[in-house]
C-alpha cells in the first residue's frame, strides 16, 4: 500500500453538506423489535458513497442490530432500507451486494486461507482462472501470500483478521461492513491496522460501515460518526464536531473526558452571528463567560461542559480579562507519562479535572499537591448543553 | 418464508424420528394392559398381567437378584470409575497411560459377547464358582468405564483452580477432594451411578456368560420367555422397568440441569466482572 | 498444574496419585486385560469332554516347565478351522455388511434429527436431548422385543397396512435381515444422534451467516459449511454404531431368521450349544482383531477432534 498523505482528500470529502447529494445507504424510519425489546427505534440515517461511517455506542445500543439489518441477517419490524437507490429491506443476505467482516472473523475452519477467500467468488460461478487471480490479488493486498495454504487455526490473531478482511473484500461489495473488527487485537496491532484500513478504504474507493464501542477507533477511522444509545442516533457528525460540539450530555460524556457544571444563564447578548453568554455556577461559585452559536434565555438552567485539556493551571491569576478564572487547590495528580491529570478542588468542594502535557522531563513538579492554583480558560473553550 | 420452510423440515424430521423411537415402546406399554392373551389383538383393558406377575416366583426372584447385582456393582463401579476419571482428567504422566485410557474406552464399544466370554474364561481359569458375585464383578468391570467417561466430562467443566486454591490455603489433598471437587462433580457421579445401575439391570449377554446355577437375572428370564413367544406378562414387566428408568432419568436430568444453571450463572458473573 | 501441585506438596501429592492410579488400573488389568489373554490362550487349545472343556491345562505345580509343556501343546487348529469352514468367513463378512448398511441407515435417519434438534429453540433443546437419551436407558432387550409384536406376520404393522389396503398378503419381515436392520437402527439411533447433535449444536452460527453473506443460499451453505464441519460428529456416530453392531447378538437372535448370519450369534451357538470353548475363543479373537482397527481409528479420531476443540 502506497503511503500518501490523505489530508487533502479527507478534507475535501463532505458529501453530507450537499443537499443535492443522493445517499448511498439510507435507513428510513427503521424499527427493530425483539419481542418487547426495542433494539432500534424509528431510526433514519443517510450514508454517502465512499464514506467511512462509524456506528458508535455502548453494548445494547442497537448499533450491531442496525448493521445486521443492512447485511440482511435481521429484517426490520418497520421501515425501509435502501442501498444504491434500491430497496433491500427484505432481500435475503446471500443476494445483497454487501459483505461483512465478523467480529469473530467467522473463518471457515475446514478451509485454508486461499479457499476462505475464494468462498464467495466460487458462488458467482466465475471461471477458475479469474477466481485464482482475484484470490492472489487479495492475498497480496493483505500481505498473506506466504500463508495461502494455512488453515485458520495455524494463524495468529492479526493474520486471521486480515484473512477475514480479504475474504469480505474479495467480491468487491458495494459496502463493507466491519463488526468490531479490531476488538480482538492488542493495542499496538490495533493502531497499525487502523491505518491500514484507512489506506485500504481510500484505495478501493468503497463505502465502509464500522460498528465499534471504542471511541478512539471511531474518531481515528471514520469520516462521520453516529453516536447511538438505546436504539436512537443522538448525533451524526464528523469526529471533530462530535468532540468539540457535542449536542447532548450523553454524547459529550461518551466521547473523551469532560467536566460538567450545572449553571444558570445570567446574561446574553448577540455577537457577530452567535451570542456572548454569561453563566453562573453554584458549584464553582463563579461567573463563566461563553461564546456560543446561538442565544439562550436568561434564567434557563443549562449544563456547561468543558474538556480537561482546554483549561490551564497557574499559580498566579492570569491578567487577561477575557479569560474565565477559577480558584482552587490541587487535590490529586495522576501521572500518565505523556500527560498528567490534575484534580482541582474548587470552592464548593467540587472536583475539576484538567490535563497538563508533560513537555519537560520533570524531576520536580512545578505544581504539586495542596498548592493553591488558578484554573483559566477562554470563552470558546467550552459548550453549553441544554438540560 | 425461508424460516417457515426450514421449520417444516425440522418439525417433520423430529416428529418422524421421535415416533420411530417411541412408538414401539408405547405399543408395548399399551398392550401390557390388554386383557387378551394375544398380544397384538386388543381385547379390552385389564391389569391382570400385573397381578399375575406377583405370583410368578421365578420372575420375582430374578428381579430381586438383578436389583442386588445392580446396586452392588453400580456402587463399586462408581468409586472405581470416579477414580479412573480423576486419573484421566489429570495431566500427570505415568507408565502405561495409553493402555489405561484404552482399557477405559475399549469396553464402551467392544461387543458384549467378547466381554462376557473373556470374563467367564477368567472365572473358569481361577476355578471360581459362578453366581451372584461373578456377575457383579463382571458388571462392575464394564460399567465403571461408563462412569469414568461420564464423570470425566463433568470434571472437564470443573474449574481445577478451585482445588488448587483449597490446597494453597492448606487443605490436605484428600480433604480438598471431598470438600471441593466431589461436591462440584457430584451430579456427574450420581449420573454415572444411575447409568451403571441401569446398564447392569439391562445386561443380558454378559450375565448369561458369567452366571451360574441359581443366579438368573431378569433379562435372562425375559430372554428365555421371549424365545418362547411374546406374552402380555413380559409386556407388563417391561412396562414396570420402563417406568422405573424414566423416573430415574428425569431425576438425573433435573439434577444436572440444576448444576448446569448454577454453573452458568457463575460463568455469567465471571464474564460480567 | 500438576507441576505446581508437586512443588507445593510433593510427598503427599505423589502418594495420593499413586493409589488413585493403581486401584482402577489393577482392577481393569485383572478383569479386562487378563481375560483377553486367557481367551487368546484358550483359542490355541482343543476341545475335550471335561470340566473345563478344553486342554491342555496349565499345571501350576510344575511352574515354568508346566507353562512350557502347555505352550508346546498349543495349536493353530481352531484358526485353521475358521478359514476352512465357509460358515465362519461368511458370518464375518455378513456381520460387517449388515453393520455397515445399518450404520448408513442410522446416519440417514439420525442426521436430520440431530440437525433439527440443533436448530430447535434453545429452551426446547434439553428436553429433546433427554428424549433421545431416554430410550437408551431403557432395556435394550425390551426395545428389541417390542418390535416382535409390530413386525410379525399378524403383527401391528401388517394389520395396519392391510387395513389401509396397501397390501393383501402380510409382509414377511420378522426373522429376516430387514428386521435386523430395523432393530439395529432403532437400538443404536441415540448413539448416532448424540455426537451429531453435539457437533452441530457447537457449530458457530456466524459461520453460517458468513457463508450467506458471501452469497451462498441456505441449501448450498449446508453442503459447503454445515456438513463438512459436522464431519467429526458423523465419524464418531458411525463408529459408535458400526463397532458394536458387528458383534451384535441379541438383535439377530431375536429379530433375525435362519438366513441371518452374524458372528455374535455364531459365537454364542459355538459356546453354549456346541460347548466348543476353544473355537468360540478363536472366533472372539478374530472378531477382536477385525474390530481393533476401527476401535483404534475411533480413539485417534476422538483424541484429535478433542484437541481441535480445546
Amino acid at each position: 500500500m502506497a503511503k500518501k498523505p490523505l489530508g487533502p482528500v479527507r478534507r475535501a470529502f463532505a458529501p453530507w453538506e450537499n443537499p443535492e447529494q443522493q445517499p448511498f445507504i439510507e435507513f428510513r424510519n427503521v424499527t427493530k423489535r425483539f419481542g418487547s425489546f426495542v433494539a432500534v427505534d424509528q431510526l433514519s440515517l443517510k450514508i454517502y458513497q465512499r464514506e467511512f461511517h462509524a456506528l458508535l455506542g455502548g453494548s445494547g445500543c442497537g448499533k450491531t442490530t442496525l448493521m445486521r439489518m443492512l447485511a440482511g441477517f435481521e429484517t426490520p419490524t418497520e421501515g425501509q432500507i435502501f442501498l444504491d437507490g434500491q430497496e433491500i429491506t427484505r432481500i435475503p443476505p446471500h443476494r445483497r451486494p454487501v459483505n461483512m467482516m465478523f467480529q469473530s472473523y467467522a473463518l471457515f475452519p475446514h478451509l485454508n486461507v486461499e479457499k476462505n477467500i475464494a468462498f464467495g467468488l466460487k458462488q458467482d460461478n466465475l471461471p477458475r482462472s479469474d477466481i485464482k487471480r482475484r484470490v492472489d490479488e487479495m492475498l497480496a493486498l493483505v500481505k498473506l501470500e506466504a500463508f495461502a495454504k494455512r488453515k485458520p487455526h495455524q494463524l495468529s490473531g492479526g493474520q486471521r483478521q486480515r484473512v477475514a478482511l480479504a475474504r469480505s473484500l474479495a467480491k468487491r461489495p458495494k459496502v463493507l461492513l466491519l463488526d468490531e473488527p479490531l476488538a480482538a487485537l492488542d493495542k499496538k496491532l490495533r493502531e497499525e491496522t487502523q491505518i491500514e484500513l484507512m489506506n485500504l478504504q481510500e484505495e478501493l474507493r468503497m463505502t465502509f460501515l464500522i460498528v465499534t464501542h471504542d471511541q478512539e477507533e471511531a474518531m481515528n477511522l471514520a469520516d462521520r460518526i453516529s453516536v447511538m444509545n438505546s436504539g436512537h442516533i443522538l448525533q451524526v457528525a464528523t469526529p471533530g464536531e462530535i468532540y468539540e460540539q457535542p449536542v447532548s450530555r450523553y454524547v459529550a460524556d461518551f466521547i473523551g473526558d469532560i467536566n460538567f457544571f450545572e449553571c444558570k444563564v445570567t446574561g446574553c447578548r448577540p455577537q457577530n452571528g452567535g451570542a456572548s453568554i454569561t453563566l453562573h455556577s453554584e458549584e464553582l461559585g463563579n461567573e463563566i463567560k461563553v461564546k456560543a452559536g446561538h442565544p439562550r434565555m436568561i434564567g434557563d438552567a443549562v449544563t456547561f461542559a468543558i474538556r480537561p485539556e482546554k483549561m490551564r493551571i497557574s499559580f498566579e491569576k492570569p491578567l487577561d480579562p477575557s479569560l474565565n478564572t477559577i480558584k482552587g487547590e490541587v487535590w490529586d495528580i495522576a501521572y500518565l507519562g505523556d500527560v498528567s491529570i490534575y484534580h482541582i478542588k474548587v470552592s464548593q468542594g467540587h472536583i475539576v479535572r484538567t490535563i497538563v502535557a508533560n513537555t519537560t522531563r520533570l524531576v520536580e513538579r512545578p505544581i504539586s499537591w495542596e498548592d493553591k492554583v488558578w484554573l483559566s480558560f477562554d470563552a470558546e473553550a467550552g459548550v453549553i448543553l441544554s438540560q | 418464508m425461508k424460516a417457515l420452510k426450514k421449520d417444516w423440515f425440522s418439525i417433520t424430521s423430529l416428529v418422524l424420528g421421535f415416533s420411530f423411537l417411541y412408538l414401539p415402546i408405547v405399543i408395548l406399554v399399551v398392550f401390557s394392559f390388554n386383557s387378551s392373551k394375544l398380544v397384538t389383538v386388543w381385547g379390552g383393558f385389564s391389569t391382570k398381567w400385573y397381578s399375575a406377575l406377583l405370583h410368578n416366583e421365578q420372575l420375582l426372584s430374578a428381579v430381586y437378584i438383578t436389583l442386588r447385582i445392580g446396586l452392588v456393582s453400580a456402587s463399586i463401579a462408581t468409586v472405581l470409575g470416579t477414580m479412573a476419571a480423576l486419573v484421566l482428567a489429570g495431566r500427570g504422566r505415568f507408565m502405561g497411560r495409553t493402555l489405561f485410557s484404552g482399557m477405559i474406552y475399549a469396553p464402551l464399544v467392544m461387543p458384549e459377547i467378547i466381554l462376557g466370554l473373556s470374563m467367564l474364561l477368567l472365572f473358569v481359569a481361577v476355578d471360581q464358582a459362578r453366581g451372584f458375585w461373578t456377575i457383579t464383578i463382571a458388571h462392575t468391570s464394564f460399567t465403571m468405564c461408563y462412569v469414568a467417561v461420564v464423570v470425566q466430562s463433568r470434571l472437564a467443566m470443573f474449574d481445577q483452580s478451585l482445588e488448587e486454591a483449597a490446597r494453597d490455603l492448606g487443605c490436605p489433598p484428600l480433604k480438598a477432594f471431598f470438600v471441593i471437587t466431589l461436591p462440584q462433580i457430584l451430579p456427574g457421579v450420581l449420573a454415572g451411578w444411575m447409568l451403571a445401575f441401569t446398564l447392569s439391570l439391562d445386561d443380558l449377554v454378559i450375565a448369561s456368560f458369567t452366571s451360574g446355577p441359581g443366579a438368573t437375572t431378569l433379562p435372562m428370564a425375559i430372554y428365555s420367555q421371549v424365545r418362547r413367544g411374546v406374552t402380555p406378562e413380559i409386556n407388563a414387566i417391561c412396562t414396570i422397568m420402563i417406568t422405573a428408568v424414566t423416573l430415574g432419568v428425569i431425576t438425573i436430568s433435573l439434577l444436572n440441569k440444576q448444576a448446569h444453571t448454577k454453573k452458568q450463572s457463575s460463568a455469567t458473573i465471571r464474564a460480567g466482572s | 498444574m500438576t507441576k505446581n501441585r508437586k512443588m507445593q506438596n510433593s510427598h503427599h501429592g505423589r502418594r495420593r496419585s499413586w493409589t488413585l492410579i493403581a486401584v482402577p488400573y489393577l482392577w481393569l488389568s485383572i478383569f479386562f486385560l487378563l481375560p483377553f489373554l486367557i481367551v487368546l490362550k484358550i483359542s490355541f487349545s482343543e476341545q475335550v469332554l471335561s470340566i473345563p472343556p478344553y486342554a491342555p491345562q496349565m499345571d501350576w505345580s510344575a511352574g515354568w516347565d508346566g507353562f512350557k509343556a502347555m505352550v508346546s501343546h498349543w495349536s493353530l487348529d481352531n484358526y485353521l478351522w475358521l478359514t476352512e469352514d465357509e460358515l465362519y468367513l461368511s458370518a464375518y463378512l455378513s456381520s460387517l455388511k449388515i453393520a455397515a448398511i445399518a450404520t448408513i441407515l442410522t446416519l440417514l435417519i439420525g442426521y436430520p434429527m440431530a440437525y433439527s434438534m440443533a436448530k430447535a429453540p434453545k429452551g426446547l433443546q434439553p428436553l429433546l436431548l433427554v428424549m433421545v437419551i431416554l430410550p437408551f436407558w431403557t432395556s435394550f432387550l425390551i426395545r428389541v422385543y417390542a418390535w416382535i409384536g409390530i413386525l410379525k406376520n399378524e403383527g401391528l404393522l401388517n394389520q395396519f397396512l392391510q387395513m389401509l389396503g396397501v397390501i393383501d398378503e402380510p409382509l414377511i419381515i420378522l426373522n429376516t435381515n430387514i428386521a435386523v436392520y430395523i432393530g439395529i437402527v432403532y437400538s443404536y439411533l441415540p448413539f448416532m444422534v448424540l455426537p451429531l447433535y453435539a457437533t452441530l449444536e457447537k457449530l458457530d452460527n456466524t459461520l453460517i451467516e458468513a457463508s450467506q453473506d458471501l452469497g451462498c443460499p441456505p441449501s448450498k451453505t449446508f453442503w459447503r459449511v454445515t456438513f463438512p464441519l459436522s464431519k467429526p460428529g458423523i465419524i464418531a456416530g458411525c463408529f459408535l454404531v458400526f463397532i458394536p453392531a458387528v458383534g451384535e447378538f441379541v438383535i439377530p437372535d431375536i429379530l433375525g431368521g435362519s438366513e441371518t448370519l452374524m458372528i455374535g450369534k455364531t459365537l454364542w451357538v459355538e459356546f453354549f450349544s456346541n460347548r466348543d470353548w476353544p473355537l468360540a475363543s478363536a472366533v472372539a479373537v478374530v472378531l477382536l482383531v477385525i474390530l481393533i482397527i476401527p476401535i483404534l481409528l475411533f480413539q485417534r479420531h476422538q483424541r484429535k477432534s478433542g484437541e481441535v476443540l480445546t
